[in-house]
């Protein structure tokens, strides 16, 4: 009894496998921790992604989640034809192109320039102030969006006050993309600095100081210091900003509020589209299609950029 | 140690670009806080820029004196309360046993998991499902189906994984079981990482219009953030006229921003004293991602 006690320890500390069973049943209790979780997962996460299945098969609204007969490859072709599809596939890369442009490399230096900041009290305040419009709700935002950019609202007070007409913005396709990157930016420029400043707080300070040694003054440190201190994780949110080009992660919600049938041709993306298709005129089939193919294409991109990634850098999310 | 002069020019222009970030920020929040107290006239002539105009309460007494807001408001309040429940009991769960490199099956759990974060069911599948299940108009379709968010799962897991293990281990030799040690020992340890998830989980539930817009046919249901999007928005299609909505189209702007004030002032409220936390928390999960 006590020999083969012995046995298994000294297996454990050789790493070797104790049988799966035997594993199993010292753990279950943790094990168990896991069951209602992964139930949630294959009720609410797995069987949605196999419900696209509805995409290759005719549902019609009560009928089985699954659908009811095969229809191949009709929902793909005829999206593919539609040309409501193809502007809203274009506004779907030209909206999260731009915001990824001006977002990416202004968070990073937004982060760079806290980091600067060396008065703490007045750092916290303005990180405080910077997170807070990430907690804000959409339906907020957008409320003042709206409100801001009415034709009575401070902005066109302003360009009243030049001698200019007012600009019924929210009503004019021009002004879509420059409304929805502006005011993207305002939600999450703080907020996006917080990975980078975690990982500025965790660069050695003795790299600093060899640094000064060698007579770096405070611009090459950071040229030299900081920022290969937070290549990795610029790399890492890189990869995942790059999956969410064609996403609709915070964009649905946004653009669901922000356009109107008068900004469709430059505001209408895939998720809205989808949305106006499936739920508001129950073509079920044919938006899970037209979904499935963004998702699809997400899959693709994160999985791409994750490959260059680590072939490139040696850095990767998996 | 002196700085050089390009570093102290360097130091007033930085300085000023975070004052003007700072106002920049907190600008439409003013801008809405003093719409609220302002008068329709001074609105609608566009006299209002930072401070009210013909100071008064009467809109936030409308709203307060009309019934239907009190009753999306006490709606919001019971979503967010009991799914922020839900969703961190089921988020430390599904954390804590992932957290632990020592269970092998993790080696099959944590893809499964990972996995839904780079490809979803997608709107209608989700929608589809719902209805099947029967959970349209009632309360669970809004705390169910979002319940776990797999990225604050894994922000959990890597705050789990740092804490030290000797504390669990000595309990465990003290013959404490594997349900005591979670509740008296990492929970309590664990304070930065719950207040964290739950200020961003119940945010999210505070905020979430789209849930009950998709399923909730009953105003009675309605959280204030779907009333919200349905005065801001106005009525769009025939469809939402004749469900009811026609009500909300062409509502003053002061009642639009004072109906806006009253949703963000618990979250501004609450914030400021959460924010330690989550950025810990934020830090702590980040560095192992």
């Amino acid at each position: 009894m006590k020999g083969s006690k012995k046995k298994e320890q000294v297996q454990l500390l050789q790493g070797a496998k104790t049988p799966i069973m035997v594993h199993i049943k010292r753990y279950w209790k943790l094990y168990a921790f896991l069951i209602i979780p992964v139930v949630y997962y294959i009720l609410f996460k797995y069987l949605p992604m196999a419900g696209n299945i509805i995409a290759f098969r005719k549902y019609r609204a009560g009928s089985n989640i699954f659908g009811d007969e095969w229809s191949g490859l009709k929902y793909f072709r005829q999206f593919m034809r539609d040309n409501t599809f193809w502007n809203a596939f274009r506004n779907t890369l030209t909206i999260n192109f731009t915001y990824l442009l001006f977002r990416f490399p202004m968070t990073i230096i937004f982060a760079l320039l806290l980091n600067e900041v060396k008065n703490v009290h007045w750092k916290k305040f303005v990180q405080t102030v910077s997170y807070l419009p990430h907690f804000i709700s959409v339906v907020i935002v957008c409320g003042m969006v709206k409100e801001l950019l009415s034709v009575n609202g401070p902005i066109n007070g302003l360009i009243k006050s030049l001698g200019h007409e007012a600009i019924p913005f929210i009503q004019l396709p021009e002004w879509f993309l420059t409304i929805f990157v502006t005011s993207g930016i305002w939600q999450a420029l703080g907020w996006g600095t917080i990975l980078y400043l975690a990982a500025m707080s965790g660069i050695n300070v003795e790299l600093y100081d060899a640094a000064k040694v060698d007579g770096a003054n405070r611009f090459r440190q950071v040229w030299h210091v900081t920022i290969p201190g937070i290549l990795p994780t610029i790399t890492t949110i890189m990869i995942l900003d790059i999956g969410s080009i064609m996403g609709s992660g915070g964009v649905f919600e946004k653009i669901m509020m922000l356009y109107n049938p008068m900004t469709y041709e430059t505001a209408d993306v895939i998720s809205t589209y989808v949305y106006r298709m499936g739920v508001g005129s129950g073509n079920y089939s044919y938006a899970t299609a037209v979904g499935l193919f963004e998702g699809v294409i997400g899959l693709i991109l994160v999985t791409s950029a994750n490959i260059i990634s680590r072939k490139l850098t040696k850095q990767s999310l998996w | 140690m002196k700085e050089s002069r390009g570093y102290k020019i360097f130091k007033v222009f930085n300085t000023i670009l975070m004052i003007i970030v700072v106002l920049l920020t907190l600008y439409p929040f003013l801008y809405l806080v003093a719409q609220s107290f302002s008068s329709e006239a001074a609105i609608y002539s566009g006299k209002v820029t930072f401070f009210p105009v013909d100071f008064n309460i009467d809109t936030y007494k409308s709203i307060i004196r009309q019934g239907d807001f009190i009753g999306y408001y006490k709606n919001t309040i019971l979503y967010a309360i009991s799914g922020t429940i839900i969703s961190l009991f089921g988020t430390a769960i599904l954390a804590y046993p992932l957290s632990k490199p020592y269970l092998r099956l993790n080696k099959f759990f944590t893809p499964f998991v990972i996995f839904t974060m780079y490809f979803g069911g997608g709107l209608i599948p989700n929608f589809v499902l719902v209805n099947a299940l029967g959970l349209r108009n009632t309360i669970w379709a809004m705390l169910i189906p979002g319940a776990i968010s797999t990225y604050f799962v894994l922000l959990m897991k890597a705050f789990f994984a740092n804490l030290p293990q000797e504390l669990e281990e000595a309990a465990a030799i003290d013959g404490m079981g594997t349900f005591g040690i979670f509740t008296k020992i990492v929970l309590p340890l664990s304070k930065p990482i719950m207040s964290t998830m739950v200020l961003f989980y119940a945010s999210g539930l505070w905020g979430n219009w789209f849930t009950p817009f998709i399923y909730f046919d009953k105003k009675e249901l309605w959280p204030v953030a779907l009333y919200l999007r349905q005065i801001i928005y106005g009525a769009q299609s025939t469809n939402e006229l004749s469900a009811g909505f026609e009500e909300t189209a062409g509502i003053a702007a002061s009642v639009k921003s004072a109906s806006m004030v009253l949703m963000a002032l618990p979250i501004i409220c609450v914030y400021p004293f959460i924010q330690k936390y989550f950025v810990q928390g934020m830090m702590l999960g980040s560095v192992k991602g």
